[in-house]
């Protein structure tokens, strides 16, 4: 996977961060949208989130951006979230690689992070040629107005989300290292996130409305390529049949599969939590998910503080005092938190969780 | 990025002795000749940096000779932080004292907690010997531990060194990869006390 980084020389602006990711090495061969000048070196992010297609007419949401919601969300701190897709007219989803779609030319994702009602940053993905993918993040103003796109080097402490915590904006580095260490680029919109076989026990779960895209919904439309009848009659899920399991190992594959997956650069680690979706060619329903089988028992390489080294397990089956995921999961210490970047207070309902999991696992 | 693969172990094998020869002095002519320019090149290019950027002050542990002369162990050279040299707990340093130092120059407590200087030599297990180009740029760049994980610790310099130029980086690591491999697990960080 080959990237490059563009910043745009608009004159005038103040804050400009327009990076370009290149994948498989092609060069650029889309058009940019119409809302943003062309240049013939490139697709040009806008500077302000109003030009960027997610609003129509009188500010309201563009209806051809469509609501989604992840059945497993991120955790961002406790961000009120809201996210839209926009897709190209009459042009499918390839999702011949089940677990990496590939979008059309076109598509953009945006997502909307809101503390106590105010919003703070939205973030858009665009996809502006076939090899190329564009991250920028925009910072609202004090007057809600509009926001403007943010500087390639982040904003950090923007907003207080905890005693002392705060949040910050990332840096394109930040937006790089998880969606470029994962099959797919886009995170949160997969077969499993949007299935409709939903997690009842889903940390955060958030209600689904009426007018969002769906599994079911992109299936009947016939936005995905090839056609899969057998994902409405059977509906990605986590292969557990243990809820408490099923909801932890999907958290876990949302939260941590971004970088702990068996196709990206840290594959060498052998600690795969992202969640496969045909891992036999077909349903997988008598396959373990990954990480039963990489994280259960697994030596690993971090070793638990205070625990002898033989004693230490990525997740110690019984034994959440010798989980190193878990003590993690809990730490916002530069050294050992986890995940490493778009966090800075644990998730607590998330830890009550996993370590509700690996208690109820049998002890080895 | 123009290069992604990784500098082959063959390749590497085959220059070890090249590597050795250009850390210390110029290679002679017979070392180099089975190697092909493009690769002699990036090899002595990254000696070259490795030499004047500093690397064996932190990561090759230093020994005090007889005579009290102080210099980096070369017999272990980019091995970072030796592992069977434990290290006791140690009180804060009081100020205006800020960070303290081991003799062998390879561990450092501070505000941080306690960080050691990694094993850059291509050892599979404990070196570099699984990473390549890109995850080595990577890091420099970003100044994260695998180009993506936590943050690279002080007093590592990746500030100043993520402004190197994409060749740069990767002639280092190119050097890098044509050294002996050295086994030497080196301890993970420790997180500063919670009180701090």
């Amino acid at each position: 996977m080959r990237h490059r980084s563009r910043i745009a020389p608009i004159a005038g602006a103040v804050l400009s961060a327009v990076t370009t990711i290149t994948i498989l090495g092609g060069a650029f061969a889309g058009e940019p949208p119409s809302e943003a000048p062309a240049r013939n070196d490139g697709p040009v992010v806008p500077l302000r989130l109003s030009d960027t297609g997610l609003y129509g007419a009188g500010g309201a949401i563009d209806p051809r951006n469509r609501p989604f919601v992840p059945q497993y969300p991120l955790w961002s701190d406790g961000a009120e979230k809201q996210r839209w897709i926009r897709l190209p007219e009459n042009t499918p989803i390839d999702i011949s690689d089940i677990d990496a779609w590939r979008f059309p030319v076109g598509a953009r994702f945006w997502k909307q992070f809101s503390w106590n009602g105010r919003k703070i940053e939205t973030r858009m993905i665009w996809k502006a040629g076939e090899n190329d993918w564009i991250f920028a993040t925009y910072v609202w103003a004090e007057d809600q107005r509009d926001a403007v796109l943010a500087p390639e080097t982040g904003v950090p402490n923007v907003v207080e989300v905890g005693r002392g915590k705060r949040h910050s904006i990332p840096a394109i580095e930040d937006c790089h290292t998880c969606h470029l260490s994962s099959p797919a680029v886009v995170l949160g919109f997969n077969a499993l996130q949007l299935s409709d076989d939903r997690d009842p026990m889903a940390p955060h779960a958030e209600p689904l409305s009426p007018s969002a895209v769906t599994l079911r919904t992109l299936l009947d439309q016939n936005r995905l390529h090839p056609a899969r009848p057998d994902l409405a009659a059977h509906p990605p899920r986590i292969r557990e049949t243990d809820p408490v399991g099923r909801a932890a190992l999907g958290y876990l594959s949302a939260n941590c599969g971004g970088c702990h997956n068996d196709r990206g650069p840290l594959a060498r680690l052998g600690l795969v939590l992202l969640h496969d979706t045909d891992p036999d060619g077909k349903s997988g329903a008598d396959m373990p998910e990954p990480a039963r089988a990489t994280a259960v028992n697994a030596a690993g390489r971090y070793v638990m503080p205070g625990i002898a080294p033989e004693r230490s397990r990525t997740v110690a089956p019984g034994a959440p005092e010798r989980s190193a995921l878990l003590h993690r999961m809990r730490s916002r210490r530069p050294s050992s938190q986890m995940p490493p970047l778009g966090t800075a207070i644990p998730d607590e309902e998330a830890v009550e969780l996993v370590r509700r999991w690996i208690e109820q696992l049998e002890r080895r | 990025m123009k290069r992604n693969s990784l500098f082959s172990l063959s390749a590497a094998a085959a220059l070890g002795l090249v590597g050795v020869v250009l850390a210390i002095q110029p290679a002679s002519s017979a070392a180099l000749q089975d190697a092909d320019s493009q690769t002699i090149r990036e090899v002595a290019r990254g000696g070259y940096l490795v030499k004047i950027m500093g690397c064996n002050d932190c990561h090759t542990p230093w020994k005090v000779s007889p005579d009290g002369h102080a210099e980096p162990d070369m017999t272990r050279m980019l091995s970072g932080h030796p592992q069977d040299l434990v290290m006791p707990p140690l009180k804060p340093a009081e100020a205006p004292w800020a960070w303290t130092g081991a003799g062998t120059n390879t561990a450092f407590s501070g505000p941080w907690g306690v960080s050691f200087t990694a094993n850059l030599t291509p050892d599979i297990e404990t070196g570099l010997g699984k990473w390549n180009a890109d995850t080595f740029v990577r890091a420099l760049r970003t100044g994260r531990h695998e180009g993506q994980g936590r943050p690279i610790l002080p007093p590592m310099p990746y500030p100043m060194y993520r402004n190197a130029t994409d060749e740069d980086l990767h002639a280092i690591f190119t050097f890098l990869q044509s050294i002996p491999p050295i086994r030497n697990r080196v301890p993970q960080p420790i997180d500063p006390p919670e009180s701090e």
